[in-house]
């Protein structure tokens, strides 16, 4: 190590370099890039406070954080393109709107966004459907054909891989009754006509299967 | 009942999924009030379906994002919920038991939940902590009222207000009640006083009708009185006594 160097000449001695203006390399990620999938929302609570006082920059960050979240559930629900755009800004000004409303101590701001964009989405569907009330039955037997199709769209991104592998460690009864109300906005009634399965069964998948589901993702509130 | 109660928890997972009607939906959320348990297992499941929605998430059309910030100009934002919805019939209830004049049950209960209501509407710091501190104030006030040794004391304040101090030795707590209070003026507030054998001890503020706590060692004093101080309040009084009320011994 410390042998003269071959040539005998002297050398300055090693030191470090300066590294001003370079990226570290294990530099921590700051809370709060990790967009929609960093589901603790310990730092948006912090900013739905400042929304719930009528700051519209906050109310940027909160969008850049929700949005995608928000847009996403909608359109698999609502799946009309156009429509699902409507309903995601209706979302959108409502959480703006109902920001005084969020408590922390009711669960993460993600989970309350996701209830508000879910039951918008399923508002519109339904009142779409009321329209059209006799076809009803038929096209609630229309999702179950369509289900497999629900969980093999889920997408690949890290997060939704964790949720897959949960789902697949449901029964086939278990998901069928939680993605076809969740995914597909049916009520637990239309949900029982299209497996035909009786009414007290499904509302029994539905619990233990989000139980299920609860435990597998560890969640917590 | 029984079957009701059963009934409502199995619809816990459909509620989280989003697959009750709008009318059940209605019942739920009025079951989910009166039920601690109903409540926490919601909120497990609402994060769970959260965590599926996640799985979906996708970018919206980034023309959205700045027709939504131009929209918000135009919305009002609600106020925050009161955060005590059942507190009324319980405030009630207690003061009914302990045959309280009725009168007095009725201004105390509405003078608290006004207090409440009032605090909730001001865009403060930390909304949440002052939900939280308005329901510890209010099940303070409930314990002191439904307290097996309250004592009352009815005043009036020199400027007309009628005030009422319940007392509990046992809880060493005391709350003050105030009904037609004028407002105190820019800069002003009105300061509650604890007197210890001439001595006046800062017992807390009030700037409108309501209830609050006294704060200090209501035991061991002979008197609450109130004044008129700058805002913030003041260590000593330094206008004359508006009330003077004698608690009892």
């Amino acid at each position: 190590m410390d042998a003269p160097p071959p040539d005998g000449l002297t050398r300055p001695p090693l030191r470090l370099f300066p590294t001003a203006g370079a990226a570290q390399v294990n530099q921590p990620i700051p809370f709060g890039t990790r967009g929609p999938a960093d589901h603790a929302g310990t730092d948006l609570s912090d900013v739905m406070h400042q929304v719930a006082q009528g700051d519209k920059r906050a109310f940027s960050v909160l969008y850049d954080a929700l949005a995608p979240l928000v847009f996403g559930i909608v359109v698999k629900v609502v799946r009309d393109r156009a429509q699902s755009e409507e309903v995601a800004q209706e979302v959108m000004i409502d959480l703006w709107r109902q920001a005084a409303r969020y408590r922390s101590e009711a669960g993460a701001v993600t989970a309350w966004a996701a209830t508000i964009a879910h039951r918008r989405a399923v508002d519109r569907v339904r009142s779409a459907q009321a329209a059209a009330d006799r076809e009803h039955a038929q096209a609630a037997r229309e999702h179950t054909t369509a289900f497999d199709e629900v969980t093999e769209q889920v997408e690949t991104r890290l997060e939704s891989e964790q949720v897959r592998r949960c789902l697949r460690g449901l029964t086939e009864l278990q998901r069928q009754a939680v993605t076809l109300a969740y995914y597909r906005g049916l009520t637990y009634r239309e949900v029982a006509e299209a497996l035909r399965t009786p009414l007290p069964t499904i509302k029994t998948r539905m619990r233990d299967g989000l139980i299920r589901l609860r435990d597998c993702m560890g969640v917590t509130t | 009942m029984k079957h009701h109660a059963t009934d409502a928890h199995t619809l816990v997972a459909a509620y989280a999924l989003g697959a009750l009607d709008d009318a059940e939906r209605k019942d739920f959320d009025a079951h989910l009030r009166a039920c601690e348990a109903c409540r926490q297992e919601a909120a497990e499941f609402q994060a769970t379906t959260a965590r599926l929605a996640a799985a979906v998430a996708q970018p919206p059309p980034a023309a959205a994002k700045a027709q939504v910030m131009a929209a918000i100009d135009e919305v009002r934002q609600l106020p925050p919920r009161i955060p005590a919805p059942s507190a009324a019939p319980v405030l009630g209830g207690i003061l009914r038991r302990r045959a309280v004049p009725l009168a007095l049950a009725a201004s105390v209960a509405a003078a608290a939940l006004g207090g409440v209501a009032i605090r909730q509407t001001q865009n403060g710091q930390d909304l949440e902590q002052q939900a939280r501190q308005a329901q510890q104030q209010l099940d303070a006030v409930s314990a002191v009222l439904a307290a097996p040794d309250a004592r009352t004391v009815h005043g009036k304040t020199a400027n007309g207000a009628l005030t009422t101090v319940v007392s509990s030795e046992q809880q060493n707590k005391a709350a003050f009640t105030a009904a037609n209070l004028p407002a105190p003026g820019s800069g002003k507030t009105y300061q509650l006083w604890l007197d210890h054998d001439g001595t006046m001890r800062p017992a807390g503020l009030i700037d409108h009708d309501g209830t609050v706590l006294l704060t200090g060692n209501p035991a061991d004093a002979g008197a609450v009185g109130l004044t008129l101080e700058p805002a913030g309040g003041s260590p000593q009084p330094t206008t004359d006594p508006l009330l003077l009320m004698t608690l009892p011994a």
